[in-house]
């Protein structure tokens, strides 16, 4: 095909009729469009140094394909002149991978990779370059609905919902990875098996959050989070209203909502000015008047919590009702637990929510949200339990 | 220009009707001109089509910022399309669909204007007046529905496989059209994910009006068309659910369905049988970021304003309006219809 042809027809043409193309983009531009949209399996598509800027999304539905940068600090993906489409990347295809470069200032999403196996995203930055916002696009490295996922050496950054956000996906592992500055920085939502270690979530409204959402194709349950660093999580909940993370409170290290199965441990979690782990059902904070569907279970159970190395939280209730709590239980000075729970409990269930803690003196407050905040307490009777770990995430063919 | 390039026109009308008329090429050959497909020719303001390709409409349409839209429908001689219930009819190898954008001209030669229909002859389409900016097409080979971007130049099309942005004033408002690219076209036609097979959208029995379906049985171009046929209607119809549900279908449908692209967001929108939750009402957003434009459910009913569904087809902002593809501009007699439903629904969330 002789595209230069076609355009500089196009141009003519347009001219006379009075519409013009914005014809904004450089020669590489097009060659990785067309790249992108002619691969086939087992292209290798390679991005240079330098910053590129797009007028729409890039979009790849073909399995097998490399894209491949000089470097997340060296070549850059710019989507600042986005016009069109929400995503920066969109990728629907599996046995893919990209590695080595940086998405910025996508109007929507950064990096959505929708439906498909054996994906890898290796040392790509995803950022929002004029720092936290409303405005920002939501996710930054956003796989769902995929399965044997490897995100590892990434950092993602000013996302106005989460920075790295998986969502029900199979077999995943995030790792080596930094999540700052973005609402939620790690998320993993309806997502069975996952395993979250080695990486550092500082500076977001909430650290790291293993979620399940109602009316969707698949809850999530088994997460590992562990060997993290989830520090300073306090920047002001900066969330659209109406979305799930906009009831994160500021200052959250990790929070487990309506999801089973969740183990924490050998985590660094400190200085989250609210508290270092939060556990909550679908009913609690913002979600209270929401409807459930029948087949949904809000109710977080099977959690433990061990060997955290946890400091400096409880200052701020980081929610009305939750200072309310803060003042009322431990004073005008007083501080909240490195943990909270809200205390709402399947009735049903028999022996109880297994919210198992196994981790020194921390203490894990009951706000005792299913009676008003009548009784809070931090009684850890019923939280002295065991439970069987889970086992690691063994990712095939990566 | 006219006299200089006279000989060539005469030359290609030559080869052209030498060709006879629509010719299929393979996935590794596609042409570069859309007349090598000889189905829709075009000489100044006239285009033309030829003979076995059938010019279509649909019930309710796929709002795109405006434009006109002109369909045809090609089968190879002696082959039919299969009846399917719900998803497209079963084409034969070799069927080509074409879609061919324009918008008519400004009074005063600045930009665009806003023309609800296009009428005329749909066999021989007199285009003084209009400028035609895109096909796209469809084409059927043995492994599957492939789709290929025409932009037009003059009088031919050319093949565009990464789409363009196009600078467009309608009415006076300036925006960007888009020319999807090929994988773009899947963002609407892989309407099943997860097989990530394009298929037509309007071909589907509910979206083509009973006549023609009834005219390509007649013809034996159509087996298996049952009595009686589900119909989905246009934005105007009286009964406003269906209305509504229609429109949701076709402009909606083809991602928000139970395989769909956007079934990770749990809202369905296609003329499925659905519970009121799946198609929005009092359902929270899944992964809606700011496109949640600071409300809770994707419908609360009898309350437009506190609803996600109309706020999404108002915005123009890439990153939150709805299609994702497709759109630029809103639909304001679209957004009047999904308005007045929502107020006539009824529940509290």
């Amino acid at each position: 095909m002789k595209r230069s042809n076609i355009l500089a027809l196009a141009a003519i043409f347009l001219a006379a009729c009075g519409a013009e193309a914005p014809k904004t983009e450089t020669p590489f531009q097009e060659t990785f469009r067309l790249a992108l949209e002619t691969a086939k399996p087992g292209d290798v598509i390679t991005v240079p140094e330098g910053t590129f800027s797009f007028d729409r999304s890039l979009t790849l539905s073909t399995d097998g394909v490399t894209i491949r940068g000089a470097g997340m600090g060296k070549s850059v993906l710019s989507f600042a002149d986005q016009l069109a489409g929400a995503e920066g990347v969109l990728v629907n295809a599996s046995d893919f991978t990209i590695e080595d470069l940086a998405i910025e200032d996508a109007k929507g999403d950064a990096l959505k990779i929708n439906e498909g196996s054996n994906i890898i995203i290796r040392r790509v930055r995803t950022e929002w370059t004029a720092g936290p916002s409303t405005d920002n696009g939501a996710y930054g490295i956003y796989p769902v609905q995929t399965e044997n996922v490897l995100v590892e050496g990434c950092i993602a950054i000013g996302a106005s919902d989460a920075g790295i956000y998986v969502g029900q996906s199979r077999q995943v592992i995030v790792r080596n990875s930094v999540a700052k500055l973005n609402v939620a920085g790690i998320e993993i939502e309806n997502t069975i098996g996952a395993d979250v270690y080695d990486n550092v979530a500082t500076e977001n409204t909430g650290g790291i959050l293993v979620f399940n959402m109602p009316g969707l194709p698949q809850l999530g349950h088994s997460t590992r989070v562990f060997n993290n660093q989830v520090t300073g999580n306090n920047t002001p909940n900066f969330a659209a209203a109406g979305t799930a993370v906009a009831g994160v409170p500021t200052g959250t290290g990790v929070i487990i909502n309506s999801n089973d199965g969740v183990e924490i441990f050998n985590n660094e979690i400190r200085d989250n000015d609210t508290a270092n782990i939060i556990i909550s059902s679908f009913f609690s904070a913002d979600y209270n008047e929401r409807e459930a569907v029948p087949t949904f279970d809000p109710y977080p159970e099977d959690i433990y919590i061990y060997d955290n190395k946890m400091s400096g939280a409880g200052s701020k209730g980081g929610k009305d009702y939750l200072e309310q709590i803060r003042v009322a239980v431990f004073g005008d000075d007083g501080k909240l637990p490195d943990m909270m729970w809200d205390g709402i409990v399947n009735p049903q269930r028999e022996g109880g929510p297994q919210i198992c803690v196994a981790n020194g003196d921390a203490l894990l407050l009951n706000v005792d949200a299913a009676n008003e905040f009548a009784n809070p307490t931090t009684d850890m009777t019923s939280h002295q339990c065991e439970l069987a770990k889970l086992p690691a995430i063994e990712l095939a063919n990566i | 220009m006219r006299g200089a390039s006279g000989l060539l026109a005469a030359l290609a009308a030559l080869l052209l009707a030498a060709c006879g008329g629509v010719k299929h090429h393979q996935a590794d050959a596609y042409p570069e001109r859309l007349s090598a497909w000889g189905v829709i020719e075009r000489s100044g303001d006239r285009m033309q089509i030829a003979e076995g390709v059938m010019p279509y409409e649909v019930n309710s349409p796929l709002f795109s910022d405006y434009a006109l839209k002109y369909r045809t429908l090609y089968l190879p001689p002696g082959t039919s399309a299969t009846y399917e219930t719900f998803e497209a009819l079963d084409f034969p190898v070799g069927t080509i669909v074409t879609k061919t954008f324009f918008y008519s001209k400004a009074d005063d030669g600045d930009g665009y204007r806003k023309a609800v229909r296009w009428h005329g002859d749909l066999t021989a389409l007199d285009l003084s007046g209009y400028d035609v900016l895109e096909t796209r097409m469809l084409v059927r080979q043995a492994d599957g529905w492939d789709a290929l971007p025409y932009v037009w130049q003059g009088d031919d099309a050319y093949l565009d496989l990464t789409g363009e942005l196009l600078r467009v004033s309608l009415d006076g408002e300036a925006f960007a059209y888009a020319v999807p690219s090929r994988n773009e076209c899947g963002g609407c036609h892989v309407t099943n994910h997860s097989t990530g097979a394009f298929q037509p959208i309007g071909l589907r029995a509910r979206h083509m009006p009973e006549p023609t379906l009834r005219a390509m049985a007649a013809n034996g171009q159509l087996t298996g068309l049952p009595a009686a046929v589900t119909q989905n209607v246009d934005i105007d119809h009286e009964d406003l659910d269906r209305a509504a549900r229609s429109y949701l279908d076709i402009n909606c449908g083809h991602c928000h369905n139970a395989h769909g692209a956007a079934d990770t967001s749990g809202l369905l929108l296609d003329y499925a049988e659905l519970q009121p939750q799946q198609y929005g009402v009092c359902k929270p957003p899944i992964a809606v970021g700011r496109g949640s434009g600071d409300r809770r459910f994707g419908i609360v009913p009898g309350h437009p304003d506190a609803s996600i569904l109309p706020y999404r087809m108002q915005t123009n902002d890439p990153g939150q309006r709805m299609p994702e593809v497709g759109r630029a501009i809103a639909h304001e007699e679209g957004i009047a219809l999904i308005r007045r439903w929502i107020v006539s629904l009824q529940g509290d969330c």
